[in-house]
Protein backbone atom coordinates (compact mmCIF):
# COMPACT_ATOMS: atom_id res chain seq x y z
CA UNK A 1 0.00 0.00 0.00
CA UNK A 2 1.49 3.37 -0.90
CA UNK A 3 -0.14 6.28 0.37
CA UNK A 4 1.88 8.83 -1.80
CA UNK A 5 1.47 6.53 -5.16
CA UNK A 6 0.63 9.14 -7.89
CA UNK A 7 -2.75 7.47 -8.15
CA UNK A 8 -3.45 9.10 -4.68
CA UNK A 9 -1.81 12.20 -5.01
CA UNK A 10 -4.01 12.79 -8.34
CA UNK A 11 -7.49 11.94 -7.04
CA UNK A 12 -6.48 14.53 -3.13
CA UNK A 13 -5.27 17.15 -5.93
CA UNK A 14 -7.97 16.71 -7.61
CA UNK A 15 -10.25 17.05 -4.95
CA UNK A 16 -8.34 20.12 -3.72
CA UNK A 17 -8.76 21.53 -7.20
CA UNK A 18 -12.54 20.96 -7.11
CA UNK A 19 -13.29 23.12 -4.14
CA UNK A 20 -10.35 25.70 -5.21
CA UNK A 21 -12.25 26.54 -7.96
CA UNK A 22 -15.32 27.34 -6.23
CA UNK A 23 -13.84 28.83 -3.56
CA UNK A 24 -16.03 31.71 -3.16
CA UNK A 25 -18.94 29.20 -1.92
CA UNK A 26 -16.36 26.49 -0.73
CA UNK A 27 -14.34 28.96 1.72
CA UNK A 28 -15.65 32.64 1.31
CA UNK A 29 -19.11 31.82 2.18
CA UNK A 30 -18.27 29.88 5.90
CA UNK A 31 -16.16 32.59 7.00
CA UNK A 32 -18.73 34.87 5.94
CA UNK A 33 -20.97 32.71 8.35
CA UNK A 34 -18.94 32.18 11.16
CA UNK A 35 -18.17 36.39 11.39
CA UNK A 36 -21.84 36.96 11.63
CA UNK A 37 -22.39 34.46 14.57
CA UNK A 38 -19.63 36.10 16.30
CA UNK A 39 -20.50 39.46 15.35
CA UNK A 40 -24.72 38.45 16.97
CA UNK A 41 -23.68 36.05 19.41
CA UNK A 42 -20.71 38.28 20.78
CA UNK A 43 -22.53 40.85 20.77
CA UNK A 44 -25.44 39.66 22.70
CA UNK A 45 -23.73 37.70 25.19
CA UNK A 46 -20.53 39.73 25.68
CA UNK A 47 -20.31 41.06 29.50
CA UNK A 48 -23.30 38.68 30.22
CA UNK A 49 -21.49 35.35 30.74
CA UNK A 50 -17.94 34.73 31.41
CA UNK A 51 -17.27 30.91 30.68
CA UNK A 52 -13.71 30.53 32.30
CA UNK A 53 -12.30 33.17 34.34
CA UNK A 54 -10.82 35.62 32.94
CA UNK A 55 -11.84 35.17 29.40
CA UNK A 56 -14.38 37.02 27.99
CA UNK A 57 -17.29 35.11 25.79
CA UNK A 58 -16.30 36.72 22.28
CA UNK A 59 -12.43 34.95 22.85
CA UNK A 60 -14.53 32.09 24.60
CA UNK A 61 -16.57 31.58 21.02
CA UNK A 62 -14.29 32.21 18.41
CA UNK A 63 -12.28 28.89 19.22
CA UNK A 64 -15.95 27.40 18.91
CA UNK A 65 -16.70 29.20 15.88
CA UNK A 66 -13.45 28.34 14.11
CA UNK A 67 -13.57 24.11 15.16
CA UNK A 68 -17.09 23.99 13.95
CA UNK A 69 -16.30 25.87 10.61
CA UNK A 70 -13.33 23.20 10.33
CA UNK A 71 -15.97 20.28 11.05
CA UNK A 72 -19.00 21.32 8.44
CA UNK A 73 -16.35 22.08 5.89
CA UNK A 74 -14.55 19.19 6.04
CA UNK A 75 -17.49 17.10 6.27
CA UNK A 76 -19.54 19.06 3.13
CA UNK A 77 -15.84 18.86 1.00
CA UNK A 78 -16.04 15.01 1.39
CA UNK A 79 -19.56 14.22 0.86
CA UNK A 80 -20.78 16.74 -1.36
CA UNK A 81 -18.15 15.89 -4.15
CA UNK A 82 -19.15 12.01 -3.81
CA UNK A 83 -22.71 12.93 -4.00
CA UNK A 84 -22.34 15.16 -7.06
CA UNK A 85 -20.10 12.61 -8.55
CA UNK A 86 -22.20 9.59 -8.32
CA UNK A 87 -25.40 11.78 -9.13
CA UNK A 88 -23.52 12.97 -12.52
CA UNK A 89 -22.17 9.40 -13.19
CA UNK A 90 -18.31 10.65 -13.52
CA UNK A 91 -17.57 8.78 -10.18
CA UNK A 92 -16.54 6.09 -12.44
CA UNK A 93 -13.36 8.02 -13.84
CA UNK A 94 -12.42 6.99 -10.00
CA UNK A 95 -13.82 3.28 -10.37
CA UNK A 96 -12.57 2.57 -13.46
CA UNK A 97 -8.62 3.06 -12.21
CA UNK A 98 -6.66 1.11 -10.20
CA UNK A 99 -7.08 3.15 -7.20
CA UNK A 100 -7.36 1.11 -3.65
CA UNK A 101 -9.93 1.61 -1.02
CA UNK A 102 -7.07 3.21 1.14
CA UNK A 103 -6.11 5.44 -1.72
CA UNK A 104 -9.51 6.65 -2.42
CA UNK A 105 -10.60 7.22 1.12
CA UNK A 106 -7.29 9.21 2.06
CA UNK A 107 -7.49 11.44 -1.12
CA UNK A 108 -11.11 12.65 0.05
CA UNK A 109 -10.21 12.81 3.40
CA UNK A 110 -6.78 14.79 3.17
CA UNK A 111 -8.63 17.59 0.75
CA UNK A 112 -11.59 17.71 3.11
CA UNK A 113 -8.83 18.42 6.12
CA UNK A 114 -7.11 21.02 4.24
CA UNK A 115 -10.41 22.35 3.34
CA UNK A 116 -11.73 22.43 6.90
CA UNK A 117 -8.31 23.82 8.21
CA UNK A 118 -8.40 26.57 5.35
CA UNK A 119 -11.98 27.63 6.13
CA UNK A 120 -10.61 27.67 9.87
CA UNK A 121 -7.28 29.37 9.24
CA UNK A 122 -10.05 32.06 7.21
CA UNK A 123 -12.65 32.18 10.32
CA UNK A 124 -9.49 32.45 12.44
CA UNK A 125 -7.97 35.30 10.80
CA UNK A 126 -11.07 37.52 10.47
CA UNK A 127 -12.38 36.91 14.36
CA UNK A 128 -9.23 37.26 15.69
CA UNK A 129 -9.28 40.88 15.99
CA UNK A 130 -11.99 40.88 17.92
CA UNK A 131 -11.01 39.38 21.37
CA UNK A 132 -7.46 39.21 22.71
CA UNK A 133 -6.65 35.12 22.50
CA UNK A 134 -3.89 33.48 23.70
CA UNK A 135 -1.95 30.34 22.56
CA UNK A 136 -1.81 28.31 25.78
CA UNK A 137 -1.42 25.03 23.99
CA UNK A 138 -0.69 25.07 20.37
CA UNK A 139 -0.23 21.54 19.85
CA UNK A 140 -3.71 20.86 20.91
CA UNK A 141 -4.98 22.89 18.66
CA UNK A 142 -3.47 21.42 15.42
CA UNK A 143 -4.09 18.14 16.79
CA UNK A 144 -7.53 19.08 17.50
CA UNK A 145 -8.41 20.65 14.26
CA UNK A 146 -6.78 18.04 12.11
CA UNK A 147 -8.30 15.14 13.80
CA UNK A 148 -11.79 17.10 14.07
CA UNK A 149 -10.99 17.75 10.03
CA UNK A 150 -10.82 14.18 9.64
CA UNK A 151 -13.47 12.50 11.30
CA UNK A 152 -15.73 14.94 9.63
CA UNK A 153 -14.16 14.08 6.03
CA UNK A 154 -14.43 10.26 6.79
CA UNK A 155 -18.06 10.95 8.24
CA UNK A 156 -18.28 12.86 4.76
CA UNK A 157 -17.53 9.82 2.96
CA UNK A 158 -19.32 7.95 4.56
CA UNK A 159 -22.60 10.09 4.23
CA UNK A 160 -21.67 10.55 0.46
CA UNK A 161 -21.63 6.79 -0.46
CA UNK A 162 -24.38 6.57 1.89
CA UNK A 163 -27.29 8.75 0.21
CA UNK A 164 -28.67 8.65 -3.61
CA UNK A 165 -29.94 11.86 -2.88
CA UNK A 166 -29.39 15.28 -2.61
CA UNK A 167 -31.91 15.90 0.00
CA UNK A 168 -30.70 12.39 1.97
CA UNK A 169 -27.27 13.76 2.31
CA UNK A 170 -28.72 17.39 3.24
CA UNK A 171 -30.96 15.08 5.59
CA UNK A 172 -27.59 13.71 7.22
CA UNK A 173 -26.15 17.19 7.29
CA UNK A 174 -29.05 18.95 9.28
CA UNK A 175 -30.03 16.35 11.28
CA UNK A 176 -27.03 15.15 12.60
CA UNK A 177 -23.83 17.22 12.08
CA UNK A 178 -24.95 20.84 12.81
CA UNK A 179 -27.23 19.49 15.88
CA UNK A 180 -24.45 17.90 17.10
CA UNK A 181 -21.72 20.48 16.08
CA UNK A 182 -24.03 23.12 17.80
CA UNK A 183 -24.77 20.99 20.68
CA UNK A 184 -21.32 20.15 21.52
CA UNK A 185 -20.43 23.53 23.41
CA UNK A 186 -19.51 25.66 20.38
CA UNK A 187 -21.28 28.97 22.17
CA UNK A 188 -21.05 27.66 25.76
CA UNK A 189 -19.21 25.57 28.02
CA UNK A 190 -21.60 22.09 29.16
CA UNK A 191 -21.15 23.65 32.58
CA UNK A 192 -23.70 25.58 32.52
CA UNK A 193 -26.24 23.04 31.17
CA UNK A 194 -28.51 21.31 33.59
CA UNK A 195 -26.71 18.03 34.75
CA UNK A 196 -28.92 15.47 32.33
CA UNK A 197 -27.66 17.93 29.24
CA UNK A 198 -24.50 17.80 30.85
CA UNK A 199 -24.43 13.96 30.84
CA UNK A 200 -25.61 13.90 27.18
CA UNK A 201 -23.41 15.91 25.74
CA UNK A 202 -20.61 13.44 26.99
CA UNK A 203 -21.77 11.10 24.36
CA UNK A 204 -20.89 13.48 21.30
CA UNK A 205 -17.97 12.95 19.88
CA UNK A 206 -18.20 16.43 18.48
CA UNK A 207 -17.86 17.66 22.10
CA UNK A 208 -14.34 16.38 22.75
CA UNK A 209 -13.47 17.61 19.39
CA UNK A 210 -14.23 21.17 20.31
CA UNK A 211 -13.11 21.05 24.12
CA UNK A 212 -9.58 19.78 23.52
CA UNK A 213 -9.20 22.24 20.55
CA UNK A 214 -10.30 24.99 23.02
CA UNK A 215 -7.72 23.69 25.38
CA UNK A 216 -5.26 24.70 23.17
CA UNK A 217 -6.26 28.42 23.60
CA UNK A 218 -6.57 28.70 27.13
CA UNK A 219 -5.08 25.99 28.64
CA UNK A 220 -8.53 25.43 29.98
CA UNK A 221 -11.29 22.87 29.27
CA UNK A 222 -14.62 20.60 30.65
CA UNK A 223 -12.81 17.69 30.03
CA UNK A 224 -8.89 16.67 30.29
CA UNK A 225 -7.34 16.87 26.47
CA UNK A 226 -5.80 13.65 26.77
CA UNK A 227 -8.86 12.04 27.76
CA UNK A 228 -10.70 13.87 24.20
CA UNK A 229 -7.64 13.06 22.24
CA UNK A 230 -8.46 9.06 23.37
CA UNK A 231 -12.25 9.62 22.38
CA UNK A 232 -11.61 11.24 19.60
CA UNK A 233 -8.89 8.61 18.24
CA UNK A 234 -11.00 5.83 19.17
CA UNK A 235 -14.34 7.35 16.99
CA UNK A 236 -12.09 8.16 14.16
CA UNK A 237 -10.23 4.99 14.02
CA UNK A 238 -14.44 3.12 14.28
CA UNK A 239 -15.24 5.80 11.10
CA UNK A 240 -12.35 5.07 9.04
CA UNK A 241 -13.06 1.06 9.63
CA UNK A 242 -16.65 1.56 8.57
CA UNK A 243 -15.93 4.22 5.38
CA UNK A 244 -12.58 1.94 4.39
CA UNK A 245 -15.20 -1.45 4.37
CA UNK A 246 -17.86 0.61 2.62
CA UNK A 247 -15.06 0.98 -0.25
CA UNK A 248 -13.86 -2.30 -0.59
CA UNK A 249 -17.62 -3.95 -0.61
CA UNK A 250 -18.22 -0.93 -3.32
CA UNK A 251 -21.40 -0.56 -1.03
CA UNK A 252 -23.68 1.61 -3.51
CA UNK A 253 -20.84 2.42 -5.54
CA UNK A 254 -19.66 -1.04 -7.41
CA UNK A 255 -23.99 -2.14 -7.77
CA UNK B 1 -2.57 -15.01 -25.17
CA UNK B 2 -6.63 -14.00 -23.77
CA UNK B 3 -7.10 -10.72 -23.32
CA UNK B 4 -10.70 -11.21 -21.55
CA UNK B 5 -11.57 -14.48 -19.75
CA UNK B 6 -15.46 -14.29 -18.23
CA UNK B 7 -16.22 -18.05 -16.86
CA UNK B 8 -20.05 -18.88 -15.83
CA UNK B 9 -20.93 -15.05 -14.59
CA UNK B 10 -24.15 -14.58 -13.37
CA UNK B 11 -25.33 -11.49 -12.34
CA UNK B 12 -28.91 -10.50 -10.38
CA UNK B 13 -30.88 -7.22 -9.81
CA UNK B 14 -33.70 -7.77 -7.23
CA UNK B 15 -34.51 -11.38 -8.65
CA UNK B 16 -34.08 -10.15 -12.22
CA UNK B 17 -31.37 -12.05 -13.69
CA UNK B 18 -29.15 -9.82 -16.02
CA UNK B 19 -26.58 -12.31 -16.67
CA UNK B 20 -27.33 -16.17 -16.48
CA UNK B 21 -23.72 -17.89 -16.66
CA UNK B 22 -22.03 -16.17 -19.37
CA UNK B 23 -18.32 -17.95 -20.34
CA UNK B 24 -16.35 -16.23 -23.27
CA UNK B 25 -12.68 -15.94 -24.25
CA UNK B 26 -11.62 -13.05 -25.68
CA UNK B 27 -8.01 -13.18 -27.26
CA UNK B 28 -5.20 -10.73 -27.38
CA UNK B 29 -5.70 -8.18 -30.73
CA UNK B 30 -9.45 -9.46 -31.71
CA UNK B 31 -11.75 -6.91 -32.94
CA UNK B 32 -14.90 -8.48 -30.65
CA UNK B 33 -18.80 -7.63 -31.07
CA UNK B 34 -20.93 -7.89 -28.26
CA UNK B 35 -23.85 -7.64 -29.61
CA UNK B 36 -27.42 -7.78 -28.58
CA UNK B 37 -30.93 -5.79 -27.96
CA UNK B 38 -32.02 -3.36 -24.99
CA UNK B 39 -31.96 -5.80 -21.77
CA UNK B 40 -30.14 -8.14 -23.41
CA UNK B 41 -26.80 -7.97 -20.26
CA UNK B 42 -24.09 -6.09 -22.48
CA UNK B 43 -23.77 -3.39 -20.20
CA UNK B 44 -23.48 -5.78 -17.02
CA UNK B 45 -21.24 -7.61 -18.57
CA UNK B 46 -18.93 -4.81 -19.77
CA UNK B 47 -19.93 -3.36 -15.80
CA UNK B 48 -18.25 -6.54 -14.46
CA UNK B 49 -15.47 -6.64 -16.73
CA UNK B 50 -14.42 -3.18 -16.06
CA UNK B 51 -15.04 -3.82 -11.94
CA UNK B 52 -18.14 -1.54 -11.49
CA UNK B 53 -20.81 -4.31 -10.88
CA UNK B 54 -18.97 -7.73 -8.87
CA UNK B 55 -20.90 -10.96 -10.38
CA UNK B 56 -22.62 -13.14 -8.34
CA UNK B 57 -21.01 -16.09 -9.30
CA UNK B 58 -18.13 -16.38 -11.65
CA UNK B 59 -14.59 -14.70 -12.39
CA UNK B 60 -13.73 -12.51 -15.01
CA UNK B 61 -10.15 -11.62 -15.78
CA UNK B 62 -8.26 -9.41 -17.80
CA UNK B 63 -5.08 -10.30 -19.25
CA UNK B 64 -4.76 -13.24 -16.40
CA UNK B 65 -5.82 -10.86 -13.45
CA UNK B 66 -9.07 -10.92 -12.09
CA UNK B 67 -11.04 -8.21 -11.69
CA UNK B 68 -12.22 -8.73 -8.25
CA UNK B 69 -9.07 -9.75 -6.19
CA UNK B 70 -6.20 -8.49 -8.47
CA UNK B 71 -8.29 -5.57 -9.59
CA UNK B 72 -5.25 -3.30 -9.57
CA UNK B 73 -3.28 -4.77 -12.28
CA UNK B 74 -6.43 -6.22 -14.29
CA UNK B 75 -7.62 -2.33 -14.10
CA UNK B 76 -3.86 -1.22 -15.86
CA UNK B 77 -5.14 -3.44 -18.58
CA UNK B 78 -8.13 -2.11 -19.44
CA UNK B 79 -9.66 0.74 -20.91
CA UNK B 80 -13.14 1.20 -20.58
CA UNK B 81 -15.35 3.98 -22.92
CA UNK B 82 -19.11 3.70 -20.79
CA UNK B 83 -22.08 4.19 -22.62
CA UNK B 84 -23.52 7.31 -20.89
CA UNK B 85 -21.99 10.92 -21.31
CA UNK B 86 -20.47 11.79 -18.61
CA UNK B 87 -17.92 14.18 -17.59
CA UNK B 88 -17.00 16.48 -14.61
CA UNK B 89 -18.08 19.94 -15.52
CA UNK B 90 -15.08 21.45 -12.92
CA UNK B 91 -12.09 20.90 -15.38
CA UNK B 92 -10.86 22.05 -18.94
CA UNK B 93 -10.30 18.61 -21.38
CA UNK B 94 -6.37 18.69 -20.67
CA UNK B 95 -7.23 18.47 -16.81
CA UNK B 96 -9.66 15.61 -17.39
CA UNK B 97 -7.20 13.70 -19.51
CA UNK B 98 -4.25 14.79 -17.17
CA UNK B 99 -5.91 13.85 -14.10
CA UNK B 100 -7.01 10.58 -15.36
CA UNK B 101 -3.68 9.78 -16.10
CA UNK B 102 -3.08 10.69 -12.79
CA UNK B 103 -5.49 8.24 -11.50
CA UNK B 104 -3.41 5.05 -13.23
CA UNK B 105 -0.18 6.38 -12.07
CA UNK B 106 1.24 7.71 -14.53
CA UNK B 107 2.87 11.59 -14.52
CA UNK B 108 4.46 13.50 -17.22
CA UNK B 109 1.96 12.10 -19.97
CA UNK B 110 1.22 15.35 -21.58
CA UNK B 111 3.46 13.79 -25.09
CA UNK B 112 0.17 10.99 -25.43
CA UNK B 113 -2.15 13.05 -24.66
CA UNK B 114 -1.67 15.34 -26.98
CA UNK B 115 -1.60 12.83 -29.24
CA UNK B 116 -4.83 11.37 -28.29
CA UNK B 117 -6.10 14.38 -28.76
CA UNK B 118 -5.01 15.41 -31.67
CA UNK B 119 -6.17 11.10 -33.30
CA UNK B 120 -9.73 12.66 -31.94
CA UNK B 121 -9.77 16.56 -33.44
CA UNK B 122 -9.71 17.24 -29.54
CA UNK B 123 -6.86 19.63 -29.72
CA UNK B 124 -8.26 22.87 -30.38
CA UNK B 125 -10.44 21.93 -27.52
CA UNK B 126 -7.40 21.37 -24.80
CA UNK B 127 -8.36 24.19 -22.61
CA UNK B 128 -12.26 24.36 -23.11
CA UNK B 129 -14.24 23.69 -19.78
CA UNK B 130 -15.87 20.39 -20.38
CA UNK B 131 -19.31 22.35 -19.46
CA UNK B 132 -18.70 23.86 -22.56
CA UNK B 133 -18.32 20.85 -25.06
CA UNK B 134 -20.85 19.63 -27.54
CA UNK B 135 -22.28 15.51 -26.95
CA UNK B 136 -20.13 14.35 -29.35
CA UNK B 137 -16.79 16.30 -28.13
CA UNK B 138 -17.65 15.38 -24.77
CA UNK B 139 -17.95 11.69 -26.59
CA UNK B 140 -14.40 12.09 -27.97
CA UNK B 141 -13.02 13.41 -24.13
CA UNK B 142 -14.57 9.87 -23.26
CA UNK B 143 -12.57 7.66 -25.64
CA UNK B 144 -9.47 9.80 -24.79
CA UNK B 145 -10.25 9.42 -21.06
CA UNK B 146 -10.16 5.40 -21.39
CA UNK B 147 -7.03 5.74 -23.74
CA UNK B 148 -5.02 7.68 -21.15
CA UNK B 149 -2.99 4.66 -19.75
CA UNK B 150 -2.55 2.98 -23.26
CA UNK B 151 -4.52 -0.03 -22.24
CA UNK B 152 -4.07 -3.01 -24.17
CA UNK B 153 -7.64 -4.13 -23.76
CA UNK B 154 -10.12 -1.79 -24.59
CA UNK B 155 -13.99 -1.78 -24.11
CA UNK B 156 -16.60 0.66 -26.21
CA UNK B 157 -19.82 0.50 -24.71
CA UNK B 158 -21.75 1.78 -27.56
CA UNK B 159 -19.33 4.54 -28.44
CA UNK B 160 -21.02 5.99 -31.73
CA UNK B 161 -24.52 5.93 -29.57
CA UNK B 162 -25.74 9.88 -30.77
CA UNK B 163 -23.06 10.83 -32.47
CA UNK B 164 -22.24 12.22 -35.87
CA UNK B 165 -20.56 10.96 -39.27
CA UNK B 166 -17.26 13.17 -38.93
CA UNK B 167 -16.49 11.53 -35.22
CA UNK B 168 -17.67 8.00 -35.72
CA UNK B 169 -14.80 8.13 -39.13
CA UNK B 170 -12.67 9.87 -36.84
CA UNK B 171 -13.17 7.13 -33.66
CA UNK B 172 -13.06 4.09 -36.03
CA UNK B 173 -10.02 5.22 -38.16
CA UNK B 174 -8.22 5.53 -34.40
CA UNK B 175 -9.52 2.60 -32.97
CA UNK B 176 -8.32 0.47 -35.96
CA UNK B 177 -5.30 1.78 -35.53
CA UNK B 178 -4.87 0.78 -32.19
CA UNK B 179 -6.38 -2.75 -32.93
CA UNK B 180 -3.73 -3.06 -35.72
CA UNK B 181 -0.88 -2.54 -33.51
CA UNK B 182 -2.12 -5.05 -31.10
CA UNK B 183 -4.75 -3.47 -28.73
CA UNK B 184 -7.56 -6.04 -27.95
CA UNK B 185 -10.71 -4.05 -28.77
CA UNK B 186 -14.34 -5.02 -27.81
CA UNK B 187 -17.35 -3.12 -28.69
CA UNK B 188 -21.11 -2.98 -28.11
CA UNK B 189 -23.21 -1.29 -30.57
CA UNK B 190 -26.75 -1.05 -32.20
CA UNK B 191 -25.16 -0.16 -35.47
CA UNK B 192 -24.66 -3.29 -37.18
CA UNK B 193 -22.90 -2.22 -39.82
CA UNK B 194 -20.52 -0.93 -37.30
CA UNK B 195 -19.98 -4.43 -36.08
CA UNK B 196 -20.19 -6.17 -39.30
CA UNK B 197 -17.36 -4.36 -40.75
CA UNK B 198 -15.00 -3.78 -37.87
CA UNK B 199 -15.50 -6.89 -35.58
CA UNK B 200 -13.61 -9.92 -36.20
CA UNK B 201 -15.74 -12.32 -34.00
CA UNK B 202 -19.05 -11.70 -32.43
CA UNK B 203 -21.11 -12.71 -29.28
CA UNK B 204 -25.02 -12.07 -29.17
CA UNK B 205 -26.19 -11.64 -26.06
CA UNK B 206 -30.21 -12.31 -25.34
CA UNK B 207 -32.13 -12.12 -21.95
CA UNK B 208 -28.53 -12.29 -20.28
CA UNK B 209 -27.38 -15.61 -22.76
CA UNK B 210 -24.78 -15.81 -24.83
CA UNK B 211 -26.96 -17.07 -27.71
CA UNK B 212 -24.09 -17.18 -30.48
CA UNK B 213 -20.73 -16.90 -30.47
CA UNK B 214 -18.93 -17.37 -34.11
CA UNK B 215 -16.33 -15.34 -36.85
CA UNK B 216 -18.22 -12.40 -38.32
CA UNK B 217 -17.55 -14.88 -41.39
CA UNK B 218 -19.38 -17.80 -39.77
CA UNK B 219 -21.91 -15.55 -38.69
CA UNK B 220 -22.37 -14.52 -42.39
CA UNK B 221 -22.48 -18.00 -43.70
CA UNK B 222 -25.20 -19.42 -41.21
CA UNK B 223 -27.69 -17.31 -43.06
CA UNK B 224 -27.51 -18.69 -46.47
CA UNK B 225 -29.38 -17.12 -49.20
CA UNK B 226 -30.20 -13.19 -49.41
CA UNK B 227 -32.61 -11.25 -50.06
CA UNK B 228 -34.94 -10.57 -53.17
CA UNK B 229 -36.85 -7.04 -52.48
CA UNK B 230 -39.37 -6.54 -54.74
CA UNK B 231 -42.03 -3.35 -55.60
CA UNK B 232 -45.15 -4.21 -56.83
CA UNK B 233 -46.83 -1.74 -58.78
CA UNK B 234 -50.16 -3.17 -58.56
CA UNK B 235 -51.65 -6.27 -57.14
CA UNK B 236 -50.13 -7.64 -53.62
CA UNK B 237 -48.01 -10.68 -52.37
CA UNK B 238 -50.07 -14.27 -53.18
CA UNK B 239 -50.17 -16.31 -50.02
CA UNK B 240 -47.47 -18.74 -51.55
CA UNK B 241 -45.02 -16.17 -51.17
CA UNK B 242 -45.86 -15.05 -47.66
CA UNK B 243 -43.78 -17.68 -45.40
CA UNK B 244 -40.53 -15.92 -47.59
CA UNK B 245 -40.96 -12.26 -46.32
CA UNK B 246 -38.60 -11.15 -43.45
CA UNK B 247 -39.19 -7.28 -44.03
CA UNK B 248 -42.86 -6.08 -45.13
CA UNK B 249 -43.06 -2.76 -45.92
CA UNK B 250 -46.78 -2.75 -47.06
CA UNK B 251 -48.86 0.42 -46.63
CA UNK B 252 -45.86 3.05 -46.21
CA UNK B 253 -47.91 4.71 -49.01
CA UNK B 254 -45.26 4.30 -51.39
CA UNK B 255 -46.45 1.01 -53.01
CA UNK B 256 -45.95 -2.25 -51.65
CA UNK B 257 -42.68 -3.21 -51.22
CA UNK B 258 -41.41 -6.66 -49.72
CA UNK B 259 -38.31 -8.66 -48.83
CA UNK B 260 -38.31 -12.08 -49.20
CA UNK B 261 -35.66 -14.36 -48.34
CA UNK B 262 -34.18 -16.56 -50.86
CA UNK B 263 -31.31 -19.56 -50.60
CA UNK B 264 -30.61 -19.52 -54.61
CA UNK B 265 -30.38 -17.06 -57.29
CA UNK B 266 -32.64 -19.58 -58.99
CA UNK B 267 -35.40 -19.13 -57.13
CA UNK B 268 -36.10 -15.38 -58.87
CA UNK B 269 -37.39 -16.62 -61.60
CA UNK B 270 -40.02 -19.21 -59.65
CA UNK B 271 -40.99 -16.04 -57.60
CA UNK B 272 -41.44 -13.89 -60.29
CA UNK B 273 -43.58 -16.75 -62.32
CA UNK B 274 -45.73 -16.86 -58.88
CA UNK B 275 -46.10 -13.46 -59.15
CA UNK B 276 -47.25 -13.02 -62.66
CA UNK B 277 -49.66 -15.56 -61.93
CA UNK B 278 -51.23 -13.83 -59.36
CA UNK B 279 -51.99 -10.53 -61.57
CA UNK B 280 -48.92 -8.50 -59.67
CA UNK B 281 -47.07 -6.05 -61.28
CA UNK B 282 -43.26 -6.09 -60.52
CA UNK B 283 -42.18 -2.10 -60.45
CA UNK B 284 -38.98 -2.73 -58.92
CA UNK B 285 -36.41 -5.73 -57.66
CA UNK B 286 -33.19 -5.66 -56.40
CA UNK B 287 -31.09 -8.55 -54.96
CA UNK B 288 -29.54 -8.05 -51.00
CA UNK B 289 -27.01 -10.27 -49.55
CA UNK B 290 -27.47 -11.07 -46.26
CA UNK B 291 -26.03 -8.74 -43.63
CA UNK B 292 -25.00 -9.04 -39.85
CA UNK B 293 -28.81 -7.30 -39.36
CA UNK B 294 -30.47 -10.07 -41.01
CA UNK B 295 -28.61 -13.01 -39.02
CA UNK B 296 -29.13 -10.67 -35.87
CA UNK B 297 -33.22 -10.62 -36.52
CA UNK B 298 -32.55 -14.54 -37.21
CA UNK B 299 -31.02 -15.25 -34.07
CA UNK B 300 -32.70 -13.50 -31.48
CA UNK B 301 -36.03 -14.70 -33.11
CA UNK B 302 -34.41 -18.12 -32.66
CA UNK B 303 -33.57 -17.47 -29.32
CA UNK B 304 -36.83 -16.07 -28.37
CA UNK B 305 -38.61 -19.09 -29.44
CA UNK B 306 -35.88 -21.30 -27.87
CA UNK B 307 -33.94 -22.24 -31.51
CA UNK B 308 -30.77 -20.12 -30.58
CA UNK B 309 -27.59 -22.15 -31.08
CA UNK B 310 -23.71 -21.51 -30.37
Amino acid sequence: MNFVSVGFRTLFYKEMLRFWKVATQTIAAPILTAMLYLLIFGHVLEGRVEVYPGVSYTAFLIPGLVMMSVLQNAFANSSSSLIQSKITGNLVFILLPPLSHWEILLAYVSASVVRGLVVGAGVFAITAWFAHLSFAAPLWIIVFAVLGAAILGTLGVIAGIWADKFDQLAAFQNFLIMPATFLAGVFYSIHSLPGFWQAVSHFNPFFYMIDGFRHGFFGDSDISPWTSLAIVSVFFAVLAAVAINLLRHGYKLRN
Amino acid sequence: MTAIQINSVEKSYKGFKALKGVSLNIEQGEFFGLLGPNGAGKTTLISTIAGLIRPDVGSVKIHGHDVVTDFRNARKNLGVVPQELVFDPFFTVRETLRLQSGYYGIKNNDAWIDEIMHNLDLTNKADVNMRALSGGMKRRVLVAQALVHKPPVIVLDEPTAGVDVELRQTLWKFISRLNREGHTVVLTTHYLEEAEAMCQRVAMLKLGEVVALDSMQGLLRRVSGSQLIVHLKEGTLPEGLRPLVSHDEHGNGKGNRYSLRINAPGEVEAILARLRESGAVVDEMQMQQADLEDIFLQIMGDAKTGKGAL
